[in-house]
């Protein structure tokens, strides 16, 4: 049976979820030579409205180009993670931006604060998909580290590397210590249950 | 992360349409910027300059058109692209291109209609218009790309097409592949085929600008080269002067038509895989042709004997692939992302041989591989 990934980044305009596709695909496809797709969905407006970003990865010609079932979500705000969650497959791995996203549907989500670390370390609202990018490398291994990293920086506009470096490390990290900690253990019994 | 092949490129279906004209050699772009065919100028307008080529944004679409058609006469391979509603304003001028014959690409990449309608979301509504849009009779060479690099190869082949009969191209993109990014690997620049137009052998005072040949098709002198010709819109004789006399009009519109007729085999191109003895046959194109492929694959696997066809020249219909498939499938399907085009020339050709079915959708979304396959199993 052919490997077919899908991937699935939602948010709102502006958050610079169709520049992390465009990364996404570059670094899995150029740098780490599978099969990718990448496609996107956005309203007519520049900011605000709805934006979603897709990238299909596979071992062989991809038919298809927009994500069917999900493997990966990410999501940038609440209505994406409720309007996308039901793709996700069972087993999928779900990252949100925790800097808008309150409620989440699964205790295993892996939830960190994007936009927040952007704002905080980097005075910059704007690198929060970078940071973003950052974590997918580090939780998954669709892309490899030294791919994401020559895509990020063969895309970022000249002057800003070290800033996109550094937020991409901040991203990784970010995970990795979300990793360390481990998702809350899944309840396996009722016994705890007040009745 | 594996050694990089620096062949290899990340490119999105505009981006192609773009490195294709320049490989083919389009040295003039005439425009107005529109979603979602936009990068197509944007590029242009870079990297035209930097190879002699000239690129000008126009006060609008009907006068892209016009300079497209303009430039081209002096010799030089033009092209413009737009989406729907550009598409409506160059209508006028895509009918002087045929009647005057002068080769040009038009790439319009389809978006949800009528009027303004849906910027950013796919459709196939533009599919009748390619045809017709333009008044009188007419032939019209449409291609429709549902790959990225389709999108480089299939204006590099409107180009040639366009040279070589003189007669405007269209490329047909919907937003899905217009904005779709894919691997690709662009062939070196010697591996590409290149056509230009031919022109004429004979000094200038013995020019017949429009006289018949075999092929149809009249060798084409370039303004400024020393030819001097009558270009019109209007009916015309050999020498490209008004004429109203019945014996040089009929002859005319004939050649029109016979110029490209009697070479389809070098036009239409597509795509048959597993149509002997299928019990559906899926016809589809652009973007929906992968949705369609995938549906078909996953069909067979249930056990459907499912046969597929993706049409990749439209215009003119290609009736030599479809023609087969109708007289032995049980069922052919067409989906689309418009109320149903491409399925009446696919009845048109049926004739009574089986069942022609439809799947349309006009919501703004692609068709989705889930939603043929559930048309198969329903229809099969």
């Amino acid at each position: 049976m052919s490997f077919r990934y899908d991937i699935r980044l939602g948010g709102s305009g502006g958050q610079g979820l169709i520049m992390m596709g465009i990364i996404l695909a570059e670094a899995i496809g150029v740098y780490d030579g599978k099969e990718v797709a990448q496609t996107q969905s956005y309203g007519p407006e520049a900011r605000g409205g709805s934006s979603k970003a897709e990238v299909v990865v596979s071992d062989e010609e991809i038919d298809y180009p927009k994500a069917m079932k999900v493997d990966l979500l990410l999501t940038m705000n609440q209505k994406a993670l409720d309007e996308y969650y039901q793709d996700l497959k069972p087993d999928g791995l779900l990252i949100v931006d925790s800097t808008f996203v309150k409620t989440v549907p699964v205790a295993n989500a892996v939830q960190i604060p994007f936009t927040r670390i952007a704002r905080d370390r980097f005075k910059k609202e704007m690198v929060a998909n970078i940071v973003a990018l950052g974590a997918i490398s580090e939780l998954s291994s669709i892309v490899s580290k030294k791919a994401i990293e020559a895509a990020v920086l063969s895309r970022v506009p000249k002057g800003t590397e070290k800033l996109n470096r550094d937020a991409l490390k901040a991203g990784m990290a970010a995970a990795k210590r979300m990793r360390k900690s481990g998702p809350p253990p899944e309840a396996d019994t009722w016994e705890n249950e007040d009745i | 992360m594996k050694k990089r092949n620096v062949n290899e490129v990340l490119l999105q279906g505009n981006e192609a349409v773009a490195e294709g004209a320049l490989r083919a050699g389009c040295r003039f772009f005439a425009g107005y910027p529109i979603t979602p065919a936009t990068e197509i100028a944007e590029i242009m307008s870079v990297k035209l300059p930097r190879l002699d080529g000239t690129f000008i944004q126009m006060e609008d679409e009907i006068a892209s058109l016009g300079a497209v058609i303009g430039a081209s006469l002096t010799g030089t391979k033009s092209m413009t692209a737009t989406s729907g509603p550009g598409f409506s304003l160059m209508q006028e001028n895509l009918g002087f291109a045929c009647i005057a014959e002068v080769p040009c690409v038009l790439v319009n990449v389809m978006r949800g209609g009528p009027s303004t309608g849906l910027p950013t979301y796919p459709a196939q509504g533009d599919v009748m218009q390619a045809r017709w849009g333009t008044h009188g009779d007419h032939p019209m060479i449409a291609l429709c790309a549902s790959t990225v690099r389709e999108c480089f190869d299939l204006t590099i082949k409107a180009f040639n097409l366009s040279e070589r009969f003189r007669n405007p191209v269209i490329l047909l993109l919907d937003e899905v592949v217009a904005h779709m990014r894919e691997k690709v690997t662009l062939p070196e620049e010697g591996l590409v085929e290149i056509f230009d137009r031919v022109k004429p052998k004979v000094p200038p005072e013995w020019y017949i600008p429009y006289e018949d040949t075999p092929a149809g098709v009249p060798p084409m002198a370039s303004f400024g080269e020393g030819y001097r010709y009558h270009v019109t819109g209007l009916t015309h004789d050999v020498r490209g002067f008004p004429t109203s006399r019945p014996d040089e009009i009929g002859p005319f519109i004939a050649r029109l038509f016979r110029k490209i007729s009697q070479r389809f085999p070098e036009i239409q191109m597509g795509e048959v895989d597993q149509v002997d003895g299928a019990d559906i046959t899926v016809i589809a194109y652009g973007s929906v042709a992968r949705s369609a492929k995938r549906a078909v694959r996953d069909a067979r696997e249930r056990g459907i004997k499912a046969g597929f066809v993706k049409l990749t020249t439209i215009w003119p219909f290609m009736k030599s692939v479809v023609e087969p498939v109708l007289k032995t499938s049980k069922v052919v399907l067409v989906p689309e992302m418009n109320m149903g085009q491409i399925s009446r020339e696919v009845k048109r050709v049926n004739q009574g041989y089986t069942r022609v079915v439809t799947l349309n959708k006009v919501d703004g979304t692609i068709i989705t591989p889930e939603e043929i396959l559930d048309r198969i199993i329903e229809v099969a």
